[in-house]
């Protein structure tokens, strides 16, 4: 009953003179309604096993299936999310959430409304006619968000988009995702380099190791904390635990590699 | 109390910003006097040769008597419309070019050494053939001022297609956008500064474009005055024709960065 399926995932980047394995028969599946940590030091290819699920890039070799067809035959499956908001600058806040209706050229005065209902629902109103320059890094964040939200994707990719804001307001934000999420029963898929936000936010953890990209270990998170949100998850008894053996397997990967 | 201190050193800061702007406008007054009179001075008194050089007063005296004949008016007019048509074309082809570029990969490979040449060769040294092939006349002229600058819009402006962070892509590509949503969406809005930046570029070009062609060809226009003015010996013309085009060039300048700051106020 696995809602997305990578089966023998494979992707090189093939350079001018050499190739690189980035992905090495990657395969895991994901449930409905599942929240899924990818974490692992940088070039250990989990930002390519985003970019393969959203169909942006097509894998060298492998499968992936969603709801047990090819991804690539899927419509309006994915929202993704990235490290930076990429709000376009000469769009305002309206204009920039209802950039995937406006690809799919479904823009009508319901979505509209749709569209401030959920921008108050992260707490930001009377933004929508302004631009993102005007906006603080994690509004633009969330304005990101809702337009990820706003299609209504069965799965959603987040590529460490918690990664360039400060402290506080990433604690935040954890929060607010972790809570919509769950409120609309999304899938997701988490990229990060965070151990602490892997175990806040997800109910599974699944480490990688670089050169070239591979599943080192899959790690349950503890059934306490997967409904907790994430702040109040860093202070629970079970948090030190999970989070040393995540460290001991980052760690061995990392000594192996070098 | 320390709110009015405050506003003391305010107006302070701003007198001394208006005093600055005072000695500057002092300076340049000075210069363009000082510049023209020494040249009528010059003249008058022999220092240059007056037959060569002329002197602002027969040089303004020539400028009020063909302009109430009417004759310097529409040379005028000839030369604004050449190089405003010539701008207009060569900009406007240019950024055409340069989408073309972007939409096809292998398009750009194929003609980039042709680009390359044709960017550094100097464009007026296509003039005998262009007007060979168009015919003397307006449209040999106009093309000349829209040659010199579309080269170099096409590949300021496909340069700044390609510089447009891919991840803007990246977020219309995970909508299902196509090449040409991207393309509509992202890459061409995010280039309007540069876009409006070769405007300013290409006004200067153009001018150089169509005094060149006059000055090939033509029986009409500023371009064909200086020309005219030198084979029959008469500087004072070459002078005036000179003047009107700097009045004008710095006209259409100051204009399009005008439009270039609504431009930015607008799109941005």
């Amino acid at each position: 009953m696995s809602f997305l399926t990578l089966e023998n995932v494979t992707h090189h980047y093939f350079g001018k003179n050499d190739y690189t394995k980035a992905l090495d028969d990657i395969s895991f599946s994901v449930k409905e309604g599942e929240f899924v940590s990818l974490l692992g030091p940088s070039g250990c290819g989990k930002s390519t096993v985003l970019s393969i699920v959203s169909g942006i890039m097509k894998q060298t070799s492998g499968k992936v299936l969603l709801d047990n067809k090819p991804i690539t035959e899927s419509e309006l499956a994915i929202g993704y999310m990235l490290q930076q908001d990429y709000l376009f600058p000469w769009k305002t806040i309206l204009d920039n959430v209802l950039l995937g209706p406006t690809i799919h050229n479904n823009i009508d005065q319901k979505i509209k409304a749709k569209a401030i209902e959920l921008l108050e629902e992260v707490g930001l109103y009377n933004v929508e006619n302004q631009y993102p320059p005007s906006l603080s890094g994690g509004m633009r964040q969330r304005v990101a968000l809702v337009r990820t939200l706003i299609t209504d994707p069965k799965i959603l990719l987040l590529d460490e988009p918690f990664s360039a804001l400060d402290y506080q307001t990433k604690l935040k934000l954890e929060d607010l995702v972790f809570k919509l999420l769950h409120a609309y029963h999304k899938t997701a898929i988490l990229v990060t380099h965070d151990i602490g936000e892997a175990i806040a936010m997800s109910d599974r953890i699944i480490v990688m190791s670089a050169n070239p990209g591979e599943i080192a270990k899959t790690f349950e998170v503890p059934i306490e904390l997967r409904n907790e949100m994430p702040f109040l998850v860093r202070r629970h008894p079970k948090y030190q635990s999970i989070f040393d053996k995540v460290w001991e397997e980052l760690n061995k990967n990392e000594t192996q590699s070098v | 109390m320390a709110n009015k201190g405050d506003h003391i050193l305010f107006d302070k800061h701003m007198q001394g910003l208006k005093r600055e702007k005072r000695i500057v406008f002092i300076w340049q007054a000075i210069i363009l006097v000082g510049f023209f009179g020494l040249w009528e001075i010059a003249s008058r008194t022999n220092w240059i040769d007056p037959l060569l050089f002329s002197s602002p007063t027969k040089v303004y005296n020539l400028l009020i008597e063909k302009l109430t004949d009417g004759s310097m008016i529409s040379h005028t007019l000839v030369t604004l419309f050449e190089t405003l048509a010539g701008f207009i074309i060569g900009t406007l082809l240019g950024i055409v070019l340069a989408s073309l570029l972007w939409s096809s990969a292998r398009f750009s490979k194929i003609s980039d050494p042709y680009l390359v040449i044709l960017n550094a060769m100097p464009k007026v040294a296509l003039g005998p053939i262009i007007i060979v092939a168009l015919g003397p006349g307006y449209i040999a002229i106009i093309a000349m001022g829209a040659i010199i600058s579309i080269i170099i819009t096409t590949i300021v402006v496909y340069t700044g297609f390609r510089e447009v962070d891919p991840n803007y892509e990246k977020v219309l590509k995970s909508f299902g956008a196509t090449r040409w949503q991207c393309f509509k969406s992202a890459v061409f809005p995010a280039n309007l500064p540069v876009m409006i930046s070769t405007l300013k570029v290409n006004v200067g070009l153009s001018w150089v474009g169509v005094i060149v062609g006059e000055f090939l060809v033509s029986s009409e226009g500023l371009g064909y005055l200086i020309v005219y003015g030198f084979q029959v010996f008469d500087f004072t013309l070459v002078m005036a024709a000179l003047i009107l085009i700097a009045i004008f060039a710095a006209i259409m300048y100051k204009v399009v960065e005008r439009i270039e700051g609504w431009l930015i106020k607008h799109t941005t």
